[in-house]
């Protein structure tokens, strides 16, 4: 069709003498190796919808860059090794004490490498808020039900983003061998050995041989910069093309529609707006690094497996994990000469299940409801008052975990018993969870409530006004049409009927338990008790048109 | 632009019925008022007034240039700054000077940027809202059978299906192949047998304090106090130094032996000595925390709590069984040595271990 010739003789009318711009030229060139233009086409004006809340997906996507960043710097500098060496650095403390290369070379990024611990310390900043970036970000999709369809498939990759992101902080806080994270790693020896049949070699095989061995540095290393970095670069690939085919979702508003999304273009405002995001996330981390410490190795020396110090705590992340095994009581089953740890166990399989349980929520809510249409339209979480109280459930779950897991700093920084804090915990993880569920869903309902009394009321205008009678009364405005339409944009599910028990010949139908069940779960989702029916038209006039109203 | 009221198949009840799903049964009224479509634009005072926007500009272009000098301060703090000097800085107190400098020029540099960037955004560019249109993702129904037909071709022309043998051969060599790689997984450490079962502990190795690396003497244990003890023989500079450690690591507290109240621990101990495994039955962190009065030992890691005066029994927290005893004596020139090694193994609990 166009070959790159005709299109430069041919192109702006604005222009007929000479060659084409450089610029010009340049895309020109590109377009005819690459197909940039029909590229271009659909998607340098498109449109994004402006949201505070959509920039906590960009701050995870920024701090992954500045995470590659600052990696790739340390690994300039640093020695994936456990051979022992004696220190001779500038950290007068720990000169002549025994420790490993990895040890040995992060004191160096830190004491003799100009800007090399604040390299490291960006580098742990950012990590730490790539994961609070995620959550928050997947707390947002969750309650707004931008996970549902065509979403659902970005909703696992970002799922598996924020567990693999888990993992790649927790290797990558143990690579520097030092006294606290040696101790989260034989957490972990501890947890795999806990595996009936395998554990042991599992153990065996991960560390080369009796803990700690001479290599886990060396595995943890790579699979802390290749392997995991390398899956998860392709997910957010994969995970902001499809937010770029599915295009974004919005609230509901005047103008929007599930057809449409309305918003600015990328060129220019958002090139502007995100571009300059990057640097402000940059900016503000560089500033946090420069007046944070974090992680000071040098503090805690280097890992032995006989020491320890108190108050020692994994990154915020896995504090989730840590709570579970503290907690736990110490179940143990001996039989047949094999020993089944059950308190090390269980909190091992429950550990991916407390994840589980939000990453399949997408799933569920779509058969409980049997809904196939595609939602660009963003749901406010009191509309949904079943799975925003779900959420938050879950969401109490995990505090109450991070909550065990920190149960030593609770109880020394609040003069608390320890014991009571465990206690607390165990007896907390069933029923906090349960509590949370259903007040949010009060206050949803009431929210709920709220929202149609100002749409048939109207607002409260704090103006009071007495009647002839001298009766005191406070005036009510009717809402503008933006604000009545934008209450009441969301839909209304209603329950799933079983239907009559016998078809009309009188016999006896089967119902399936997955479909009682179902109906069961519609009715909690949508019946009666479960949502506020919107305000109707008729309802609407009844009372504006009305008589005296206020 | 959008239009100004949605097209009517675009309401939800019109296309629930489109997609002939009956579980989405919505009531008759699902949109009681109307959209009244995008709100007119409204133009900021940039947009009106030049003077405004002129300002704007020189804010933004103000921003660009703080970033360069921040830039030019990093450099010169780079160069300028040694370091090892500690500065004070209120409030976070004394600090490493380069560090600081460094990273505020640099945070200074960066967000001045990204300041700048939006600023320009938010005051001149356009903010005009526009609308795009969204296409279903699904495929129209004839490119969907279009698909269909071609997979069925493809399938059929390469006979998958009617030359049964070739496919399941293909599936079992495609099954197998991936074992080359697992084998190749094998060597990454030797079987355990029976090597979590044995410490350096045995009959006759004299019990090291840890701190002056001097063998002990029971005069040496004193009462509540906590000691920690290696096997002789055992040295940093060994190459299986941590692997040892992390299993012969030991305890030593004497007690009143009349307040031992588990008779195996009295015949184990020695005057009243007794030397537990310092590593936790629970996960395997180090247990450093002794409570003289109560004879309790903590874990930091996870507060599993041990009675040292009762066998070492569990008594609060996550471990599952009692810190495995190290049977002690004195030796001819008055040394504590092991009787043996630990009867049981020491640390976190395993399938093997009975």
């Amino acid at each position: 069709m166009s070959t790159t010739a005709s299109n430069t003789n041919a192109s702006g009318g604005g222009r007929s003498r000479g060659p084409a711009p450089a610029g010009e030229r340049l895309a020109d060139w590109a377009d005819g190796r690459l197909g940039i233009y029909s590229l271009a086409k659909s998607n340098m004006r498109k449109i994004f919808p402006d949201h505070w809340s959509f920039m906590l997906g960009e701050v995870c996507l920024y701090s992954f860059i500045i995470i590659i960043l600052t990696g790739v710097y340390l690994t300039l500098f640093f020695h994936p090794s456990m051979n022992e060496v004696v220190y001779h650095g500038s950290y007068v403390p720990l000169q002549g004490q025994l420790m490993s290369e990895a040890f040995n070379s992060t004191l160096h990024i830190s004491f003799e490498v100009r800007g090399g611990l604040l390299i490291r310390q960006i580098h742990h900043w950012a990590a730490l808020i790539f994961l609070a970036g995620m959550f928050v970000h997947m707390m947002r999709v969750f309650f707004t039900g931008a996970f549902r369809k065509p979403r659902e498939v970005n909703w696992l990759f970002g799922f598996l983003l924020f567990v693999l992101g888990m993992f790649t902080g927790f290797t990558g806080y143990s690579l520097p061998d030092d006294l606290l994270s040696g101790t989260g790693v034989r957490f972990m020896e501890g947890a795999i050995l806990s595996v009936p049949i395998v554990g042991t070699y599992l153990s065996f095989f991960l560390f080369g041989g009796q803990f700690p061995g001479h290599d886990f540095v060396a595995r943890f290393y790579s699979i802390h910069i290749l392997l995991l970095p390398g899956i998860m670069l392709g997910l957010l690939v994969a995970h902001l093309i499809l937010v770029f085919y599915h295009k974004h979702t919005q609230f509901a508003g005047p103008g929007k529609t599930n057809n449409n999304v309305v918003g600015m273009p990328l060129l220019p405002v958002y090139m502007a707006k995100a571009g300059g995001f990057f640097f402000l996330v940059f900016g503000v981390i560089a500033a946090i690094a420069a007046i944070a410490q974090i992680n000071p190795i040098w503090a805690i020396g280097p890992y032995r497996p006989d020491q320890v110090s108190t108050g020692a705590q994994p990154d915020w992340y896995m504090g989730f994990s840590e709570g579970l095994i503290r907690v736990m009581p110490g179940w143990e089953i001996n039989f047949w000469g094999h020993t089944l740890v059950l308190g090390v166990f269980i909190p091992l399989i429950i550990f991916p299940l407390v994840l589980v349980a939000i990453a399949v929520y997408p799933f569920i809510e779509a058969w409980v409801t049997g809904d196939r249409r595609e939602h660009h339209i963003l749901d406010r979480p009191r509309n949904a008052p079943t799975r925003t109280a779900f959420g938050a459930a879950w969401i109490s779950w995990y505090f109450v975990l991070l909550i065990g897991g920190g149960n030593d700093l609770w109880a020394t920084h609040f003069h608390l018993s320890i014991n009571a804090i465990t206690w607390f915990v165990r007896i907390s993880f069933f029923v906090v969870p349960v509590i949370t569920f259903v007040v949010t869903k009060r206050v949803c309902l009431g929210l709920q409530r709220r929202d149609k009394d100002k749409v048939l009321h109207g607002r409260e205008s704090g103006i009071i006004k007495r009647l002839p009678h001298g009766e005191f009364i406070e005036v009510h405005e009717p809402l503008s049409q933006e604000q009545l339409y934008t209450l009441t944009a969301h839909e209304q599910y209603e329950p799933v009927e079983l239907g009559p028990t016998v078809d009309e010949n009188g016999v006896e139908r089967k119902i399936k338990g997955s479909q009682k069940l179902r109906a069961k779960l519609s009715n909690a989702y949508y019946g009666e008790d479960n949502q506020i029916q919107k305000p109707t038209v008729e309802e609407y006039r009844e009372i504006t048109s009305g008589h005296g109203h206020h | 632009m959008s239009s100004q009221d949605i097209p009517e198949e675009n309401l939800p009840a019109e296309q629930a019925a489109e997609h002939g799903h009956g579980a989405v049964s919505l009531a008759d009224e699902k949109h009681p008022f109307a959209d009244p479509g995008l709100p007119p634009h409204e133009h900021r005072i940039q947009d009106v007034d030049e003077r405004a926007a002129k300002r704007s500009e020189r804010t933004v272009a103000l921003l660009f240039t703080i970033s360069m000098l921040a830039t030019i301060g990093f450099i010169a703090s780079y160069v300028g700054i040694p370091h090892d000097k500690s500065i004070f800085v209120f409030p976070l107190g004394h600090i490493n000077a380069l560090n600081f400098a460094l990273g505020i020029t640099l945070g200074v540099a960066l967000f001045a940027i990204g300041a700048g960037a939006v600023h320009w955004a938010r005051t001149l560019m356009s903010d005009a809202e526009v609308a795009d249109e969204r296409h279903p993702i699904e495929a129209p129904p004839e490119v969907r059978a279009k698909v269909h037909a071609d997979f069925k071709q493809g399938a059929k022309e390469s006979a998958i299906g009617r030359r049964k043998l070739i496919r399941n051969t293909m599936f079992g060599a495609l099954t197998l192949v991936p074992l080359s790689g697992v084998m190749l997984l094998r060597d990454l450490g030797p079987l355990p047998h029976s090597s979590l079962r044995h410490t350096l502990w045995a009959k006759g190795k004299r019990l090291v304090n840890m701190n002056t690396n001097l063998p002990l003497r029971p005069e040496d244990v004193a009462v509540g106090s906590l000691t920690f003890a290696k096997p002789d023989g055992l040295e940093e500079t060994n190459e299986s130094f941590q692997e040892e450690i992390a299993k012969a690591a030991l305890m030593i507290v004497r007690l009143q032996p009349e307040n031992i109240k588990d008779k195996r621990e009295l015949d184990w101990s020695h005057q009243g000595i007794v030397a537990y495994s310092k590593i936790c039955t629970h996960v395997g962190c180090p247990i450093s925390l002794y409570e003289q009065q109560t004879h309790h030992v903590l874990c930091p890691c996870h507060q599993s709590t041990f009675d040292l005066s009762d066998g070492a029994r569990v008594i609060f927290g996550p471990a599952g069984h009692a810190l495995p005893q190290l049977r002690i004596g004195v030796d001819s020139e008055g040394y504590l040595q092991a009787l043996g090694d630990f009867e049981e193994p020491v640390g976190p609990a395993f399938w093997e271990r009975g």
